[in-house]
């Protein structure tokens, strides 16, 4: 008996979304990263396309944290405190495609830095760097909406990939991205519903949605890893039936989230019987991406580069099928 | 749903007069408002005072496509009409409509097939409107079998199980959605269901109450379109928001807008 392929037709398509711009196009990138525009369920290569291969961008932080886990301090030990250094050993020595400066110092909790010094650091990387360049405000609102205008406008015409316009907070940011011809991170507490609100949101200020890419404060593995599978495959699937209030590609940040769990952290002493620490928090950080890459995510934040080259040869083997 | 806006036809008294006096704006002006309201087919009736409705229809397409490429349902009885109307507004149209009779479905259905259109047919035949849902669903399968025998697909056919007044039989808009429902059965895929909607409140006081209400209705029975006042936006409203309630799209706080700016 034969068998044939089932195969389901869609409407629709995800946005194609291209991030970073070389001097052709006004800015200094050397590369740029295009992703999106899949016609079908994430690597259904039977079905549709996915032209554009899942990107990986390795985060560099403004201020490193007081300890690193040990895996991570031995990748980025030596660098750690120069985030010019550190994007540059990312790009050169792990292969990213991309770098997401996170301007955690900006945080009134955690060095307060001004916006000025922001600034700085985002033209230090910007000159390090050839690759786009994903700039992460600290998380608080108040000081985001200060620090983020002044990081867009060094970075104008760099078409940066500005994070993130929040349901109760997305006005100056929406506004400085597309003054200096940026890209914009929406994002939503793991809420299908709050992603699609302030996706309508920000375009109702006149940002055009093939300039967003959405982001679920993601959970990683044992900390509600499939619940945010669950939304992005539902995500994909209402962009694929023609919601094109949720048509934009998804980002994930893994490394930050799964290097907080325990499992990846604990030293052996403590946890004799989880595995050697030196592997444990690697394969958490490749697991939960792997998961989020069935998902139909597009950019990948992550953090330890052995995690990021077992991503690589995953997209690499998934994408050998692409046609 | 697919939304047909009902507007252009010569019944009503601006279009007449428009059509009469060879005046493209006030048809124009329409085919934007009601596109602009959410209209996915713009319905074509020359009505029934054209006094040359072949040289009346050519002259009524011709204006709607000076300002718009959306798809035209063409609103006509004559096969003459019908297949002009469908020459000038190229493929993806609507034929609305054949009724149930077979000298008509051999009219209606190759027709369909040759310009590539869907086919809006009626319950309705030699014998009238049937009383109850069963008889609508024998005249609908009818329309079906001689479609597939006919080389269109079932898919392409859009049964209108036809609504009545409810201020002149109250239990057909019951029995409709019931024959709505039981369509549904028919093939595999099956075929599209769609209503004049506008004709259940028809001389009645509450027109857009009862429209939006039994619209909901006919929805959560699984009409797939309607051809209905698209600029009636309370009407608008009640059909965003009971696909929404159906799970046809992804609940957001601005859902109504999140509809409107597909």
């Amino acid at each position: 008996m034969s068998f044939e392929m089932p195969v389901e037709k869609w409407a629709s398509a995800v946005n194609t979304v291209t991030l970073g711009a070389t001097a052709a196009e006004g800015g200094s990138r050397t590369s740029t990263i295009t992703v999106g525009g899949d016609t079908t369920l994430p690597f259904l290569h039977f079905e549709g396309r996915s032209p554009n291969r899942p990107a990986i961008a390795l985060e560099v932080l403004d201020a490193p944290p007081a300890e690193w886990p040990a895996p991570m301090a031995e990748a980025v030990a030596d660098v750690c405190q120069d985030p010019a250094a550190w994007a540059g050993k990312c790009v050169e020595k792990f292969g990213a495609d991309m770098i997401c400066l996170r301007l955690v110092g900006a945080h009134p909790d955690q060095g307060n830095r001004s916006p000025e010094e922001c600034a700085q650091t985002v033209k230090a990387v910007l000159g390090a760097v050839g690759v786009p360049l994903i700039i992460w405000g600290c998380g608080q609102a108040d000081k985001d909406n200060e620090v983020m205008p002044r990081c867009s406008e060094v970075a104008a015409g760099q078409n940066c990939l500005l994070g993130s316009a929040t349901q109760d907070n997305y006005k100056t940011i929406t506004a400085a991205c597309m003054a200096d011809g940026h890209k914009l991170i929406t994002e939503a507490p793991l809420d299908i519903n709050i992603q699609k609100q302030v996706n309508i949101l920000v375009t109702d200020m006149g940002l055009d949605p093939s300039r967003i890419i959405m982001y679920q404060a993601t959970g990683g593995l044992g900390y509600g890893m499939e619940y945010a599978y669950s939304i992005m495959e539902r995500t994909r699937l209402a962009a694929l039936g023609g919601d094109k209030m949720l048509s934009m590609p998804m980002l994930a940040q893994v490394g930050a989230d799964c290097w907080k769990a325990k499992e990846a952290r604990t030293p052996d002493d403590a946890a004799p019987d989880w595995g050697p620490v030196a592997q444990r928090g690697v394969i958490w950080e490749a697991t939960t991406a792997t998961c989020f890459l069935h998902g139909g995510t597009h950019i990948f934040v992550m953090w330890h580069p052995r995690a990021a080259a077992l991503l690589r040869k995953t997209i690499d083997s998934l994408m050998s099928q692409e046609g | 749903m697919y939304a047909i806006g009902e507007r252009i036809n010569g019944m009503f008294k601006s279009v007449g007069a428009a059509i009469r006096g060879g005046n493209p704006e006030p048809i124009q002006e329409l085919a934007r408002r009601q596109l602009a309201a959410g209209a996915n087919y713009l319905d074509v009736n020359v009505g029934p005072a054209a006094a040359e409705p072949v040289a009346a229809m050519e002259w009524l397409v011709k204006a709607i496509r000076e300002v718009t490429d959306a798809p035209l349902a063409i609103d006509a009885t004559k096969p003459e009409v019908m297949r002009k109307g469908l020459e000038l507004a190229g493929p993806g149209s609507v034929i609305n409509s054949t009724k149930g009779q077979q000298e008509q479905l051999d009219i209606f259905i190759p027709m369909a097939v040759e310009f590539g259109a869907k086919l809006i047919a009626l319950t309705i035949d030699e014998n009238g409107i049937p009383r109850d849902a069963n008889g609508r669903c024998e005249i609908a399968l009818r329309v079906v079998a001689s479609a597939m025998e006919k080389g269109l697909e079932p898919s392409q056919v859009m049964i209108d199980a036809v609504i009545l007044p409810v201020n002149v039989t109250q239990t057909t808009p019951g029995q409709v959605l019931e024959a709505i429902r039981s369509v549904k059965l028919l093939s595999d895929p099956p075929p599209m269901t769609v209503l004049g909607l506008s004709n259940v409140s028809q001389s009645t006081q509450q027109r857009p109450l009862i429209n939006r209400t039994y619209l909901a209705m006919a929805l959560a029975a699984g009409l797939d379109a309607a051809i209905v006042d698209v600029l009636d936006s309370d009407l608008m409203d009640a059909m965003i928001t009971a696909e929404l309630l159906m799970n046809r799209a992804v609940y957001c706080d601005d859902f109504l807008k999140a509809y409107r700016s597909r």
